[in-house]
């Protein structure tokens, strides 16, 4: 042995934190009189830096200590570093969204779709995919309140069962509780409803369905909802209705559109996508032909359609604008009676529900496309005035609020706020310390999906379970649970009160199918069973409808993001760009340019202030910023609701203009708006800022044709310009093992964002601020990029995801001087963070603009519990360091493991088995991924297709991601008028 | 006049020069050599807080690896078994050993025994047990004759050139994968541990990555 590693063999050789607790040093330690580390003689300062010098070589010499932690207990099936999935569900205005939980070391670290789910298959939405990083929120309530000052669940528990046993038959009492169409749950507000008999209900929710459910009861005069079969419709006409979008529990609605615009060959059929709205909604960027019509307008278009469908006889399409439009769109409606559909958005009115539904009796939809079944949770028009009378008629004694944010949420002309004090005892159950319970004197914390047992039924019926993946973090306990426990019930728990609910229902052996149904996700074969109702047609044409408005509206909006409010404190979908006006960290009044010109209101581009307007509904005011959206009808205002939260978390703080002070109950969709500029200016943040870069500028970025054309000329998108394309590099060899690649079809993209937040969630992306952003460092490693096409009144949206495209020829590589970022053998374009010097040297000489470097470090300052959401799978990167997609390689390379060890033996990664956290969750299946060299592989075929192209494909830097061009499905009645706006949308290629 | 300073001073000053010179040196070799890992991290043995021995348990008794390192044909982590594996045999053999006093007192109360690790890799880079062991590569290649060792001892540098050794070369470190865990195996005679190596490499194409994105993500 020599002498060095005696010295290494050496036990006991601790690092200075654990040096720092040991019995001889605290003994020396103690032996020092602080008095004495006072005096400055030069003798002592030169001991105590000399001291400070040896000690900080001890801390080099040796690494800390780490320890292995292991089981006292095994647990079953657990295996150290693998992660546990768990499908469960979660309940989002009512809905339940079938997901699967990624659990690393128990800790949920990413949501998906739950594949075996009917209504997620698989996919999941901005919401539920963002609302894991809200389950470690070091902002959220955790302890119970009482008037503002800490108390306990004891403390509340001994207060409840005293002041619930004395309000005898509910006089007085009233609940606003959060939708949830769970059995179970509803089987406890039974329960409380039977106990309190004269008790308010308001089950609220700021974003809901009730008047399609209204419009229903109306036309065939049974509750019912209308559902909507996208993958049987070859012509959907959307009416105010972004289902793409904000609208709907989008998911499925999107995998089902989606599935009808994959056109690989020329020849091939696609459906055709009408929409008629004010604002401009992702729906109507999906459009093949839009109608800009104001929200109030939508009635009699919608009346004028079921006018012309009725007609016998081939119907004459003249004119020109609305007319035309009308009368093709009727036309084209009747040609494919029985495969079409009208849907209408749920901020129309009832009537226009039942016009739409009259519109699909008649043409035989009923039945194949739209079916009518039992609507998931009631209207509460009703009980919204009950309890909005009581409330200020002072005759609310006792007010639970069981989740959710009254305070926020509900209608202006309620005036929660000031009812509110005048109730005597306010209880809420909440999330975090919001608006309400700043008012409440008790304030509990509620536990978060992930934490509580739970059911609720998905949009088409399903019952779906929720497992949660963690003990609460934070102490917090159900609606259900403190529901249970305010009724007095015997069971409380929320493991038994869903358990016991679902075993009853079962039949056969029990226990196994509450196995299956907690395995599942959900109870297979729950889902509504159509209703036998038809529409009276008659009765419908005959119902007088609202009258158009000749004045400005202003449309009430979800965000794509925080949704209605409730992930305001959620940065990662509060820093996610609004799809449309890519605006970060706010909100804004979107407006077409002529209305905005009317009002001499500027928008502001690239770091400077822009005006903002003040909107003006009834008696409320707010004054926001103005974002110009070109195509958005004059005299229409789009505002996303959600923003503006007074009393939030550090993230929400600040953020955006609060739109919910301007809507009224009656009011609820759209409301007429006075508008006029206001005084103030100011800053918004967007990530796509740049008034030149809404367009392409004469490129051919997004390639984008008829459908009409792609048949006559079907390789279109694969022309290059330019001179022949050779490399002065040698050729890579890829002719061997996996080659990974990926298309993108930008005629099923919607861009809905989902992937972005798949992203975030997989890769550990770090969220910057909204400073920051203005500078252009958000860290998002896809950027989804939105291109307006033809003239400003007629403007159409092109939607382009852009991560790293994995060059070939990476031109990255060739600049980066220390060899950072190199070439893998599979075609990848590796990144080692620890290599990284940050020249941006790559940044700079990459054409697409995909790098993102650290500039400061954003894992700093994060709080432990903050950390727990993590993916352990990827490395936190560091200040001074370059990053970008990398094609999930922690996935790759686990899928690569995984064919390794499988245990039948060693066998190459079959395809689709290694999916990228953005391709997994497009809820438009836009995203293949696979190896190129395999030809049977999904994305072979995709890049086989004539649509494939590479973008910037002139620069021979030969991408490994490719795009499929966009079609658009002309009707050809209406390709006249719309040949302007092909025309110069080809022409800008 | 008289020099102020005397001629000798040259050579001095000369000397100084010389040897400041081979003292920086001296410290920049002696700085390169002591920081490099097979120095600074090989020998590393840390007192653990139960004085297991691998030698008593693995050697002479010759116990599997793979009975308390259950996952490691599954997983990145080679697990180190819960309390509940040694109780399997110590709730019969050595009941009363104050040496294992935390192992009962886990086992009763449930707070795990606090292991300290030895083989310690950066974070950036993923290892994976599964992957090497399936394939043939055995626990000696990395962690020595733990067989032999009473306490665990760090004897590979485990840095990234040493990793690279193997992954350019894999065939000197690959045997049949039953005998992975069989610390003294020896090829048949008339082969050589690289020979059947070779075979192996060829039968599995075995074609480790040597790319950053193989380790680091």
């Amino acid at each position: 042995m020599s002498l060095v590693q005696i010295s290494n063999a050496k036990k006991q050789r601790l690092p200075l934190d654990q040096l720092g607790q040991t019995p001889e040093f605290q003994g020396w330690a103690e032996g020092i009189d602080p008095q004495e580390l006072d005096s400055n003689s030069r003798r002592d300062i030169l001991k105590i830096m000399a001291a400070g010098a040896g000690l900080a070589g001890l801390v080099s010499c040796r690494r800390p200590q780490q320890n292995i932690v292991s089981f006292s207990k095994g647990v079953e099936d657990l295996i150290p570093g693998k992660p546990f999935y768990y499908n469960t569900s979660f309940n989002l205005g009512g809905v339940a969204q079938g997901l699967r939980i990624e659990a690393n070391d128990g800790r949920p670290t990413k949501v998906e779709g739950n594949p075996m789910h009917p209504t997620s298959k698989g996919a999941a939405s901005t919401y539920s995919q963002g609302s894991v990083l809200g389950l470690y929120d070091p902002d959220r309530s955790s302890f119970v309140k009482k008037d503002q000052s800490a108390s306990s669940w004891d403390a509340f528990g001994a207060f409840a069962k005293e002041h619930f046993s004395k309000l005898g038959d509910g006089e007085g009492l009233a609940f606003v509780c959060e939708r949830n169409a769970g059995d179970s749950y509803r089987s406890v507000v039974a329960a409380a409803q039977k106990k309190w008999p004269k008790a308010l209900w308001l089950h609220w929710e700021a974003l809901n369905h009730d008047n399609a459910v209204l419009g229903a009861a109306m036309a065939t005069g049974v509750i019912a909802e209308p559902s909507y079969s996208y993958d049987k419709a070859e012509v959907v006409v959307a009416l105010d209705h972004d289902f793409l979008g904000t609208d709907a529990t989008t998911i499925l609605p999107t995998k089902q559109f989606s599935q009808k615009r994959k056109v690989l060959k020329a020849g091939e059929p696609m459906n055709r996508l009408y929409v008629a709205e004010g604002h401009f909604s992702l729906t109507g960027g999906m459009a093949d032909h839009r109608l800009r019509l104001k929200p109030s307008e939508i009635g009699g278009f919608a009346a004028e359609i079921l006018k012309l469908v009725q007609e016998n006889g081939e119907i004459k399409v003249e004119g020109d604008g609305r007319k035309k439009f009308v009368a093709a769109l009727a036309k084209d409606l009747k040609k494919n009676a029985g495969k079409s559909l009208v849907t209408v958005g749920p901020r129309q009115a009832p009537e226009v529900h039942a016009l739409a539904l009259a519109i699909n009796q008649a043409l035989g939809n009923i039945g194949t496309t739209v079916q009518l079944v039992q609507p998931l949770t009631a209207p509460q028009a009703e009980p919204l005035k009950a309890f909005g009378s009581a409330l200020s008629a002072g005759n609310i004694s006792t007010l639970v609020v069981l989740g959710g944010n009254p305070a926020y949420t509900l209608p202006v002309d309620l005036n929660f706020v000031d009812g509110a004090k005048k109730v005597k005892t306010l209880i809420h159950l909440g999330l975090e310390h919001d608006e309400t319970g700043a008012l409440a004197h008790w304030c509990l914390p509620q536990a978060h999906y992930l934490e509580a047992w739970g059911d609720g039924r998905s949009s088409d019926g399903t019952a779906s379970i929720q497992q949660p993946v963690i003990a609460p973090l934070y102490g917090g306990k159900s609606a259900q649970e403190v529901l249970a426990e305010l009724t007095g019930l015997e069971v409380t728990r929320a493991y038994d009160l869903v358990k016991n609910f679902w075993l009853q229902s079962f039949s056969g052996d029990k226990e196994k199918a509450w196995k299956k149904s907690l395995h599942d996700g959900m109870i297979e074969g729950s889902a509504y069973v159509p209703l036998k109702a038809s529409v009276d047609v008659k009765k419908v044409a005959a119902m007088p409808l609202p009258s158009p408005s000749s004045g400005s509206e202003l449309v009430f909006l979800a965000a794509n993001g925080v949704y209605d409010g409730r992930f305001a404190n959620n940065a990662w979908l509060v820093e996610l760009p609004d799809p449309m006006t890519k605006v970060v960290w706010d909100n804004c009044v979107t407006m077409s340019k002529r209305t905005a010109q009317s009002l001499k209101a500027n928008m502001g581009y690239s770091a400077e202030e822009g005006d903002m307007v003040s909107l003006t509904v009834g008696s409320g005011s707010i004054d926001a910023a103005v974002v110009i959206v070109p195509g958005q009808a004059d005299g229409v205002f789009g505002i996303t609701l959600g923003y503006g939260r007074e009393t939030v978390g550090r993230v929400g703080k600040l953020a955006g203009f609060n739109a919910y002070k301007l809507r009224s109950s009656t009011g609820l969709g759209f409301a007429p708006v006075t508008v006029a500029k206001a005084a103030k200016r100011y800053f918004l943040v967007r990530t796509q800022d740049d008034p030149e870069g809404d367009t392409q500028n004469n490129r051919p970025i997004v390639r984008e044709t008829t459908l009409e054309d792609f048949a006559k000329e079907p390789k279109f998108a694969q022309e290059v310009e330019g001179p022949a394309l050779e490399s002065l590099f040698p050729d890579w060899q890829y002719d061997k093992g996996n080659q990974w690649g990926m298309t993108i079809d930008l005629n099923s993209c919607t861009g809905c964002n989902a992937c972005l937040v798949a992203c975030f969630s997989e890769n550990n992306i770090a969220m910057v601020g909204k400073t920051s952003v203005a500078k252009g460092r958000e860290m998002h490693w896809i950027r989804l990029d939105r291109y307006y096409s033809g003239e400003d009144d007629e403007a159409m949206v092109a939607v382009q995801p852009l991560n790293c495209q994995q060059c070939e020829n990476a031109p990255c590589e060739s600049v980066c001087p220390v060899a950072a970022t190199v070439h893998s053998p599979e075609g990848l374009n590796d990144m080692a963070y620890n290599r990284c010097v940050g020249t941006r040297y790559c940044m700079n000489n990459c054409p697409y603009k995909v790098r993102k470097f650290n500039y400061l470090n954003w894992t700093k300052g994060k709080t432990e519990i903050e950390n727990l959401g993590t993916n352990p799978d990827v490395s936190t990167r560091m200040r001074g360091v370059m990053e970008k997609c990398t094609y999930c390689t922690q996935r790759i390379v686990e899928g690569k493991i995984n064919a390794k060890i499988d245990p039948s033996g060693r066998r190459a990664v079959r395809d689709g088995e290694i999916q990228t956290a953005c391709q997994q969750t497009c809820p438009a299946d836009a995203i293949s991924f696979g190896n190129i060299n395999d030809p049977n592989s999904m994305v072979s075929k995709m890049k086989a297709s004539t649509r494939n192209y590479a973008l910037l494909a002139e620069l021979n830097i030969r991408p490994r991601t490719t795009y499929l061009a966009k079609l658009r499905n002309i009707n050809p009645d209406l390709a006249q008028e719309k040949k302007g706006a092909a025309v110069s949308s080809t022409a800008a290629h | 006049m008289k020099p102020i300073f005397p001629k000798s001073l040259d050579f001095m000053i000369r000397a100084a020069g010389a040897g400041l010179g081979v003292a920086i040196l001296t410290g920049v070799a002696a700085y390169s050599y002591f920081t490099l890992p097979v120095v600074l991290d090989t020998g590393y043995r840390p007192e653990q807080p139960v004085p297991y021995s691998h030698k008593l348990h693995a050697g002479n008794m010759g116990m599997d690896c793979y009975y308390c390192h259950n996952t490691v044909m599954k997983a990145k982590f080679a697990a180190v078994p819960a309390t509940e594996t040694c109780m399997n045999c110590h709730t019969r053999v050595k009941t009363d050993s104050a040496l294992l006093a935390p192992i009962r007192k886990s086992y009763a109360t449930g707070e795990p025994v606090k292991w300290v690790k030895v083989h310690i890799l950066p974070d950036y880079a993923y290892f994976n047990h599964s992957a090497h062991i399936t394939v043939g590569v055995s626990c000696v290649s990395c962690h020595g004759r733990v067989d032999q060792m009473v306490e665990i001892t760090q004897v590979k540098p485990l840095n990234m050139g040493w990793c690279l050794e193997c992954h350019r070369n894999p065939a000197p470190n690959l045997r049949p994968a039953e005998f992975v865990t069989k610390l003294d195996w020896e090829p048949p005679a008339g082969k050589t541990a690289t020979e059947i190596g070779l075979e192996i490499v060829k039968a599995k194409a075995i074609n480790p990555p040597v790319n950053c994105g193989g380790c680091h993500r």
